[in-house]
């Protein structure tokens, strides 16, 4: 990507803060099993389902709240949270982007996310999913051509049950972990990708999230499943309005390779991360697993988290099928009093399995940022292999930084390699920045950027400058 | 173009500058010479505005405002340029993009248009070859694994394409070879003119045969302990710095200097 193509885009940097008041079709607060079937009646689905988020209900309800990350989570009442809220006319949701209502299209031009223009520029298929419904999903032809299925969870449900049944729930199962369980039960939407044998995504998948409704918990539901010999690179993207109301967040994502198949799995987040004295904020709760079911099969994760007053988020891979490989590369900023406790679980589990974690967290003004990463060799994975590397970058001297690494191999021929570094940003290089014209500001966010370019690198490129920037934005104001 | 007057500069609560005055006219090349530790760097660092070089006393003008109300940013935009004895590394950050920024920097806030990538990519690639860098260190991480020498023409790279008003050179010929020790010279020469100053600070006459200065000054002990002109870098590569301390006074030396 060439440096005016960063700058062009930095330039046209989000504007973030403001809220739209498309009015909202909202259950009252509160979670029984009569919200559930509420629910699961709105989006017309199967008994069956109905079924499995009443079994992950009655498991949730089992269930306490994880307490051993390095955060501070304030009580959270999960009844005085609404579990629905959709866009008026939900009956006839838009079938094209002239469809779409022009003020929805217009929060997305705010925020820098000209849908249109950017579908037909990049040539990105967009399922867009605005309060919990998706609005937009265009590129279905060309995606029909190939035979690949990429729409919301909830029509996937309908067209395509045999493949959502046989799937939902492999990876994560209804009682995994108490946010993982709560979206089982509440889940209101989210997207759904098949790539058919031996089938290359001619596009790369993109869905645009954003947190309307006040008071309203955002549970998606997202299940990509990439069968043999198949590949698709799926971008997931996150904005959010300025508010002052902590809002939950509690996202399943999870992910099946097959065969020889290979998923690329991309996110850059930027929720709202609570103002500069650490009132509101999005809480993000997430559950996002992979598993690489078939022989030689491979998934990574890249992740750009800057968003959130508090994340709770370890995109994992379990390595089932022999030779099969995952990859976890992330950056991890915080601010002000942003918390984030990150990191991955590689599960080797076949023989000749690999494993690679590239973890950058930064931490600026009070932030607190740990890393945790668990890489487990099961007892028949021969000549496993694990490299972990992960650095942290303090701004200032206020903010922490943890790392938990934990290894547990049952395989004498496993090899698992850990490298970590902490550092301050240089006095040094700041100085240099400054001696040669850069202002200050400037200066932290070239010398931020570098230290995460192993991970942009492996961003696609447009999320590359997106992630460049909002590193920026994110970072204004964390030095003097 | 510079003026320090009775200059005292403390570092960690230690005075390393003890009443240093020198003044710099346009067009000037000025050499400061002078024993490890007397203040050479600092003088340096205290003229490009680090952090932790606390002036006690005195006043250094540049272009007729006063410097030290100025950040180290704002004096690079007035003009002033110091190529480091030790540059530091930014690793993952490329050496072009960094040069673009910081020259656009310096153009914006001068109201000057700022140079594309093209623009400047050909600007760099002629500057590179007349130093005789290779195109690639251009594309790699600033200063990341370059030796001592690439890392020193880097620095003569940056002062070559941001175009100082006054530059101080800290040390720049040392870690270089022979050949290199020519060419970066001949850079550095190039850049002469009448409005422009150079400050160049070295422990070596032979660079003094290929840059010649107007002046040659001796800091010793944080002060200006003799001044004079090209004869009094061989006196000290001859004899080293222990006749000036013999001396009792600086004008002593100014004196057995001429
Ligand atoms: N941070 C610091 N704390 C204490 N003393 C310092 C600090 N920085 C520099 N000094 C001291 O200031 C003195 C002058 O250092 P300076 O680097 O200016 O010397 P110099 O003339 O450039 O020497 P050289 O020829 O070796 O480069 C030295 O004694 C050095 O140890
Ligand atoms: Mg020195």
């Amino acid at each position: 990507m060439s440096n005016a193509q960063i700058e062009q885009i930095i330039e046209s940097r989000y504007k973030h803060g403001f809220v739209t008041d498309i009015d909202s079709d909202t259950v009252p607060p509160g979670l029984d099993e009569n919200v559930i079937r509420f629910i699961s009646a709105k989006k017309e689905e199967p008994e069956w389902l109905t079924e499995w988020r009443l079994e992950a209900y009655r498991h949730w309800l089992n269930m306490t709240p994880p307490d051993w990350a390095k955060l501070q989570v304030p009580g959270i009442d999960f009844q005085s949270i609404s579990y629905y809220s959709a866009p008026k006319k939900e009956s006839d949701k838009p079938q094209s982007l002239d469809e779409v209502d022009p003020k929805l299209l217009e929060t997305y031009d705010k925020l820098g996310v000209p849908l249109h223009e950017r579908a037909r520029l990049a040539g990105v298929a967009v399922d867009a999913v605005f309060d919990s419904v998706s609005v937009a999903t265009t590129f279905k032809d060309k995606l029909r051509d190939v035979g690949v299925i990429f729409c919301s969870f909830s029509e996937a449900a309908k067209t395509h049950p045999e493949l959502v049944k046989k799937y939902l729930g492999t990876v994560v199962p209804t009682s995994d972990n108490f946010f993982a369980a709560l979206n089982c039960a509440v889940f209101t939407d989210g997207s759904f990708v098949y790539i058919p044998k031996g089938v290359r995504c001619p596009m790369e998948l993109s869905t645009y999230f954003r947190i309307n409704a006040i008071n309203t918990g955002q549970f998606e539901r997202t299940l990509i499943i990439a069968d043999k010999g198949s590949y698709v690179s799926y971008l997931e993207g996150c904005t959010a309005p300025m508010r002052d109301e902590n809002q939950l967040h509690a996202a399943v994502v999870e992910l099946i390779a097959l065969e020889d198949a290979e998923i690329r799995y991309s996110t850059v987040q930027n929720w709202y991360p609570g103002d500069e004295n650490g009132k509101g904020g999005i809480y993000n709760f997430v559950t996002k697993r992979g598993d690489c079911q078939g022989d030689r099969a491979r998934i990574s994760w890249t992740q750009v988290e800057t968003g959130s007053a508090i994340t709770w988020k370890y995109p994992s891979c379990i390595l089932r099928g022999d030779d099969s490989s995952g990859e976890f590369y992330s950056v991890a900023l915080t601010h002000n009093y942003q918390q984030a406790d990150t990191g991955t679980k590689m599960i080797h589990l076949g023989k000749n399995t690999k494993s690679r974690i590239i973890s950058k967290g930064i931490s600026a003004g009070h932030g607190q940022n740990s890393y945790r990463g668990l890489v487990k060799v099961g007892k028949n994975a021969d000549h496993a292999r694990n490299f972990t590397q992960c650095d942290s970058l303090l701004i200032g001297k206020q903010c922490g930084a943890h790392t938990f690494p934990y290894i547990e191999s049952k395989n004498p021929s496993a090899k698992v390699e850990h490298e970590a570094t902490t550092s301050s940003i240089g006095e040094d290089q700041l100085f240099y920045c400054q001696s040669r014209g850069l202002d200050e500001e400037t200066a932290v966010a070239m010398i931020v950027n570098g230290f995460c370019k192993e991970v942009f690198q492996k961003l696609p490129m447009e999320f590359a400058v997106e992630a460049r920037a909002l590193l920026e934005v994110s970072l204004e104001g964390a030095v003097g | 173009m510079l003026k320090i007057e009775n200059l005292h500069v403390e570092v960690d609560g230690k005075e390393i500058l003890k009443g240093l005055t020198l003044e710099v006219n346009p067009g000037e090349i000025h050499a400061v010479m002078g024993p490890n530790g007397a203040g050479k760097s600092t003088l340096g660092n205290v003229l490009a505005g680090r952090d932790g070089f606390e002036v006690t006393a005195g006043s250094i003008r540049f272009l007729g405002e006063d410097l030290l109300t100025l950040s180290p940013d704002e004096r690079a935009i007035a003009g002033l340029f110091l190529a480091f004895q030790y540059p530091v590394a930014i690793p993952g950050v490329n050496n072009a993009y960094f040069l673009r920024t910081a020259l656009n920097a310096q153009r914006t806030a001068r109201g000057e248009p700022e140079l594309d990538a093209m623009g400047f990519l050909k600007l760099a690639r002629e500057q590179a070859g007349i130093l005789d860098m290779d195109d690639k260190l251009l594309q790699r991480a600033v200063n990341d694994g370059f030796s001592g020498g690439e890392k020193k023409r880097n620095e003569i790279l940056q002062m070559a394409i941001l175009e100082p008003k006054l530059a101080v050179l800290d040390e720049t010929d040392s870690g270089l070879d022979i050949d290199a020790l020519r060419i970066v010279s001949q850079g550095v020469n190039r850049l002469r003119d009448p409005q422009r100053s150079m400050i160049v600070i070295t422990h070596y006459q032979r660079l003094l045969d290929h840059i010649v200065p107007d002046v040659v000054h001796v800091l010793a002990d944080g002060q200006i302990v003799a001044s004079g002109d090209k004869s009094l870098a061989m006196k000290l590569e001859k004899e080293g710095y222990a006749w000036l301390k013999a001396t009792k006074t600086a004008s002593e030396a100014l004196t057995l200097a001429s």
